[in-house]
């Protein structure tokens, strides 16, 4: 049998947790109806007028975004670990952080993704002008991996606890707010046709950052609660 | 230097080094406090903008300080507990942490009390009150994933990794919520800037924050040597202690 | 010595802040102190069970 190289290996990490993801698809809707709802909750809260949702609108869409991705990331390793799957994955002989990339460029793929496809909808739900709309789909594009990737520290360090759920969203929120900072000031910013390079270099460079060492930190953390 | 560094691993050396240490540090930070305070409050001149109520950052400026300090502290600790499973290092990171939140809690307190006289709100979005938030979030978040496992050594672990996370992510945080300042940045400027230091007012500032830093060194000997009881009640040397 | 405690029309702001931080460091004295002794008790108390 040839020797599983890495990548190899990253694939079928990958491939598996597709499959897995698509055969409970009807999940896989959960954290997008959420993202809906919880935005169509604000024009009732607050006020239909346009004026008023466009100036509220990018904040919004990307709390809302945050929030979704944070409700969906227990599904990242949950499973797995209640069958035992992720011990046999920490004893594979390749390096754990790049297995826990494929496993968090899964659930990006199954949660990211479709939050991105998602947006223009909502952008039209929220009256924003069409030029913010691209911003939107760039910020959700970069940030999107980034909630993943810092969200796996914090699932991998709650994977092991009965009601790790809440705990998770008090560790994993405070570090997502570099990403939200940027990405809601690049959209309206863009919505007033201002540049936003400057934050998208930004957001560019935390993804940078986040893909090399989130993975570490989340194979540290999956050894240490594995133990 | 390494033997003392490794002989302080040892819970035994380091309950009777900090047991000598302990009153130095109790008196000298009574002493500190009581100085620096009563020269704060007294001797030092009123500012000339904010009268008397600048006097509040006597707290206010040490307990900000502590508060990142302490988390520093807490993350180099837990990365020696995790690096060279040093027990002792465990238990002085997760009792620093309590410390470290309540000189966030003391911060932002006396941050906002600051600012009532100076802006009429309580709480204003300054970039510094906003990280000292953040960070009070970041303690809390260590301790209640310290509370959340049961077995001690998992937990130190846990929290060691969310504490070196933390402290990479927050510079971070302070970068973007500065940025973040600067763009909504009203036409008053609310910085919560220091007033002119003469030196009648700087003096009290550095007695204080020596005077927090010493207290610091004496809750948490406190602390950790409670745990040090607490974790090491089966061994011999306890018992002897006890019996005393 | 009165318009020392007015603090020149703060001394609500002033006061509450050193008397919450007067609060906040002597309970980070007294709490541990009042653990000590109750971990040395129940281990005393342990022990006489033990011995006995």
């Amino acid at each position: 049998m040839s020797e599983a190289s890495l990548s190899n290996a990253f694939f079928t990490i990958l491939k598996r947790d597709l499959t897995l993801a698509y055969r409970t698809r009807t999940e896989m809707v959960n954290p997008l109806l959420f993202f809906i709802i919880v935005i169509s909750l604000f024009p009732l809260a607050v006020s239909p007028d346009p004026v008023v949702l466009r100036s509220l609108a990018p904040g919004v869409i990307w709390v809302a975004a945050l929030l979704a991705t944070l409700l969906s990331l227990d599904s990242m390793f949950r499973s797995d670990f209640d069958d035992g799957a992720l011990e046999q994955m920490l004893l594979s002989v390749h390096p754990v952080s790049v297995l826990v990339l494929g496993k968090v460029l899964a659930h990006w793929l199954v949660t990211g993704i479709p939050l991105l496809l998602l947006a223009p909808l909502l952008a039209i739900l929220m009256h924003m002008p069409s030029s913010s709309v691209p911003a939107l789909m760039i910020t959700l594009a970069l940030g999107g991996p980034i909630l993943s990737l810092v969200g796996a520290i914090g699932v991998a360090l709650t994977v092991g606890l009965r009601r790790g759920g809440v705990l998770l969203s008090l560790l994993v929120l405070p570090l997502y707010i570099p990403v939200l900072i940027f990405a809601a000031n690049a959209v309206s910013n863009a919505a007033a046709g201002l540049a936003i390079a400057g934050q998208l270099y930004f957001l560019g460079a935390l993804l940078a950052m986040s893909l090399t060492l989130a993975p570490l930190a989340t194979a540290a953390a999956l050894r240490i609660s594995l133990r | 230097m390494w033997l003392f560094y490794h002989k302080l691993g040892s819970p035994r050396y380091f309950y009777n080094l900090s047991g000598k240490l302990l009153p130095w540090f109790g008196w000298l930070t009574l002493l500190l406090i009581l100085v620096g305070g009563y020269w704060g409050l007294v001797l030092a001149p009123p500012d000339y903008q904010q009268g008397d109520s600048y006097r509040i950052i006597y707290i206010h400026v040490p307990a900000a300080w502590m508060s990142l300090f302490v988390y520093i502290v807490m993350a180099s600790a837990g990365a020696v507990g995790l690096i060279w499973k040093m027990k002792m290092a465990d238990i002085v990171a997760s009792c620093s942490a309590p410390l470290g939140a309540a000189f966030t809690f003391l911060a932002l307190v006396t941050g906002s009390l600051w600012g009532k006289p100076m802006w009429g709100t309580y709480w204003v979005w300054d970039a510094r009150l906003t990280s000292e938030l953040i960070l009070l979030f970041l303690y809390l978040g260590f301790i209640g994933l310290e509370a959340a496992i049961d077995d001690k050594r998992t937990a130190a672990n846990a929290c060691a990794v969310l504490a070196l996370v933390g402290v990479v992510n927050i510079p971070i945080i302070h970068y973007s919520v500065e940025w973040w300042n600067t763009l909504h940045q009203g036409s008053t400027v609310t910085r919560l800037d220091k007033p002119a230091m003469d030196i009648n007012m700087l003096i009290p500032l550095l007695l204080m924050w020596l005077g927090f830093m010493f207290y610091f060194g004496t809750s948490l000997f406190m602390r950790a040597r409670n745990e040090v009881l607490h974790r090491e009640r089966d061994t011999t040397w306890v018992k002897e202690l006890v019996v005393e | 010595m009165s318009e020392f405690f007015h603090m020149g029309g703060y001394a609500f702001f002033v006061w509450t802040s050193y008397g919450l931080a007067a609060i906040v460091l002597i309970a980070n004295i007294i709490l541990p102190m009042k653990r000590k002794k109750e971990i040395l008790e129940t281990l005393k108390r342990r022990l006489r069970r033990e011995r006995s």
